[in-house]
């Protein structure tokens, strides 16, 4: 298994604070802008970060992910050059755990053991496939898991006990928690709830767990970090490379009011 | 109702458990739906065999669908091209128009064997979300249709069919706004109404057990079919022949004679304006195996895994995907797929008007078009049964379009 989530979560655990989970989508809204914002993220202050593999159909994502892949593929966005990005990211930063997020049929045209064998040698750490429950393991799953690369699955509010215990067979890396019943990047959870939950699936799992969906402030990051080990911003992140564009910012411009909002929130956990 | 043998044994014994045809169908969904998923499962398991169920199915299909649709011998058409022995399965008799009310029928009553109080459907052409309004009004439950703006624009007729009968219809403006959005729609509404809301699937695709349950309420067609035919000819016919867009109405049809070896099966896909133009919605003639709504099949995409999107005439048939079912009968070498272009549909349309006195959908005119090239190539005792599934009011507007004229 590669090693940077980890490290990364034992680091954490030791600063004494909740890690910062960022989602941008892999060439939004052109290659060469969505490359500079992936290489400040960790300086911004993400502790981990996830990469959205562009899917023209993406189901289980709100209004603000499907446009940010839509403007991806608008200019271009490939799966060789989501790996390519991925590739430039790793010869500046080894440290940073990387995951690529995304839907399966992608991935299934490209081949399924060509595309882990690629993730694996330019150094991504984990996956996440929208679209691949535990039922259908037989996929990408189990190979994955063998090639040494995270399988990271997803937990929601409508999971009962037994659920979660077939979705934690064949996870590692760790648990992504859906803090909503419904979309990315729509309402925001109720946070006692939410604590509870978390609570509950503490109790099946050793697994660091993941909070997201529909997270967008400080004050909701500042919020879950007291009891999940890690928060995941996407939509809010995306929505401000949309707005960017609308001002029509330049290349560097756009980069840095994502990497000021990225410190703004990661600024809740410290 | 289905025999449990080994899929090797019989074309009509999938899917498996797991919803799988072959490497086809699946559950390819999120784990957000998975919860709804698996209790829509548990319950068609439980009430697919279960007496009372069954008979309020039967009832309604009779009373208020018009059920059984005639087996129509199509005597002009016959003589008129001087072959094989043309009969239609007359199922744009039924109310609404269209096949799709078995469907809609079916799963209604499910739901509220669910106690799900809210329905929400995705459409394209309107057909099925007519169907799935019309029985939303019939048992008083609130109902949300998702129509791609581009579809709206072109089927408003049926737009302001379902507002009549109460139902809400959402424009999806996201994607390329036609049928495969109004699904991605359709599903994002569900996972953000766990509790209260059943989701009608238009037609035999989606995630397990959609595509066995669509199959079993549309297979009434071919169960009628093949007593009627009995009756009249007293044999099976030797060519079946429907249309596909996502492959209902010509499962219904087809799937209770798919052990006969005697009849051959013919699945008609829209092939728009030319298979090689790149612009027609043939997910077998065209396309490759993937994954989208929920199960593995066949679908219009690029070398990268991105949907393209589909074009026809015929809002009906204009779907990138194609039913698990299908594609699994394709790789079998059960079924043979042919397309049909658009200018060969109209032109079926108009012989269709003049000859039987029947405006059909556009729909079936593709299925039509092949019955046109296959029939006078067969000798007069030969048999062939076409599913009529749709009626054309609805596209009187696109047809007077196409053909120059300005209503
Ligand atoms: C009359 C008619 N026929 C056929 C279809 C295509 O669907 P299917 O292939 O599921 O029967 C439609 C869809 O709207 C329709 O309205």
């Amino acid at each position: 298994m590669t090693e940077r989530l980890e490290t990364r979560f034992e680091a954490l655990k030791k600063e004494g604070r909740a890690g910062l989970v960022t989602f941008i989508t892999a060439g939004d809204p052109n290659p060469e802008t969505s490359l500079e914002i992936l290489n400040g993220l960790p300086g911004a202050g993400a502790d981990i970060i996830e990469l959205g593999m562009p899917f023209s159909d993406p189901m289980a994502d709100g209004p603000a992910i499907q446009l940010s892949s839509q403007r991806a593929l608008n200019n271009g966005a490939s799966m060789i050059r989501t790996l390519d990005m991925v590739n430039s990211f790793r010869e500046r930063d080894d440290a940073t755990p990387i995951i690529l997020m995304g839907y399966f049929n992608p991935i299934y045209r490209y081949g399924p053991q060509r595309f882990l064998d690629d993730a694996i040698s330019i150094g991504v750490d984990g996956l996440i496939i929208v679209d691949l429950p535990p039922e259908e393991d037989d996929e990408l799953c189990h190979a994955c898991l063998t090639a040494g690369l995270n399988w990271i699955r997803l937990t929601t509010p409508a999971s009962d006990n037994n659920r979660i215990s077939s979705v934690l067979r064949n996870s590692s890396g760790f648990v992504y928690h859906v803090a909503i019943t419904g979309i990315t990047g729509t309402r925001s959870a109720e946070i006692g709830e939410l604590e509870a939950t978390v609570k509950r699936i503490r109790t099946q799992t050793s697994l660091p767990i993941a909070v997201g969906f529909g997270v967008r402030s400080q004050s909701q990051v500042r919020d879950i970090g007291r009891f999940a080990d890690a928060v995941v911003v996407g939509s809010a992140l995306v929505n401000t490379v949309k707005s960017a564009l609308e001002k029509k910012l330049t290349k560097r411009q756009i980069a840095s009011k994502v990497h000021d909002f990225v410190t703004e929130l990661a600024t809740g956990l410290r | 109702m289905n025999p449990v043998v080994p899929i090797t044994d019989s074309y009509r014994s999938g899917p498996d458990d797991s919803g799988h045809f072959g490497i086809f169908g699946g559950r390819f969904v999120a784990e957000t739906l998975m919860p709804l998923i698996l209790e829509v499962n548990q319950a068609w398991q439980q009430y697919r065999n279960d007496e009372n169920y069954l008979a309020d199915i039967k009832y309604y299909a009779e009373h208020y669908v018009g059920r059984p649709s005639p087996l129509y011998f199509a005597k002009r058409l016959t003589e008129h091209l001087d072959g094989a022995k043309i009969y239609f399965k007359r199922d744009e008799l039924n109310h609404t128009g269209s096949h799709k009310i078995n469907n809609t029928l079916g799963q209604i009553l499910l739901a509220r064997r669910m106690k799900k109080h809210r329905i929400i459907a995705e459409t394209g052409a309107g057909q099925h979300g007519v169907a799935a309004a019309t029985v939303c009004a019939l048992f008083d439950l609130p109902c949300v249709v998702y129509m791609g703006e581009t579809d709206i624009e072109r089927q408003a007729p049926n737009v302001f069919r379902m507002k009549l009968l109460g139902t809400e219809v959402v424009p999806v403006t996201s994607g390329t706004a036609t049928l495969k959005d109004a699904m991605n729609e359709a599903l994002r509404d569900w996972v953000a109404n766990v509790e209260d809301t059943f989701y009608i699937i238009g037609t035999c695709a989606g995630p397990h057990p959609y595509p066995e349950m669509v199959r079993e309420f549309q297979s009434i067609i071919g169960r009628e079919t093949r007593d009627q035919i009995m009756q009249y000819e007293n044999r099976l016919p030797d060519v079946l022949v429907a249309c596909i867009g996502g492959g209902s109405n010509s499962i219904g049809l087809f799937h209770p004679f798919l052990d006969e070896s005697s009849v051959q099966i013919i699945g008609v896909e829209a092939g728009g304006l030319g298979i090689d133009t790149g612009q027609h919605a043939a997910s077998l003639t065209g396309g490759q195996p993937g994954v989208l709504h929920g199960n593995r099949t066949y679908l219009l995409q690029n070398a990268d895994g991105q949907i393209r999107d589909a074009y026809s005439i015929s809002a009906g048939l204009d779907y990138p995907g194609i039913g698990p079912e299908h594609s699994w009968l394709h790789e079998q070498g059960r079924i043979e797929y042919v397309s049909v272009t658009d200018q060969e549909a109209l032109e079926a349309f108009q012989v269709c008007c003049r000859t039987e006195g029947i405006i059909p959908a556009l729909e079936p005119s593709h299925a039509l078009a092949h019955v046109i090239k296959i029939a006078p190539t067969m000798s007069r005792d030969q048999i062939i049964v076409m599913n009529m599934c749709g009626r054309g009011d609805k596209d009187v507007f696109a047809v007077a379009e196409a053909l120059g004229e300005t209503l």
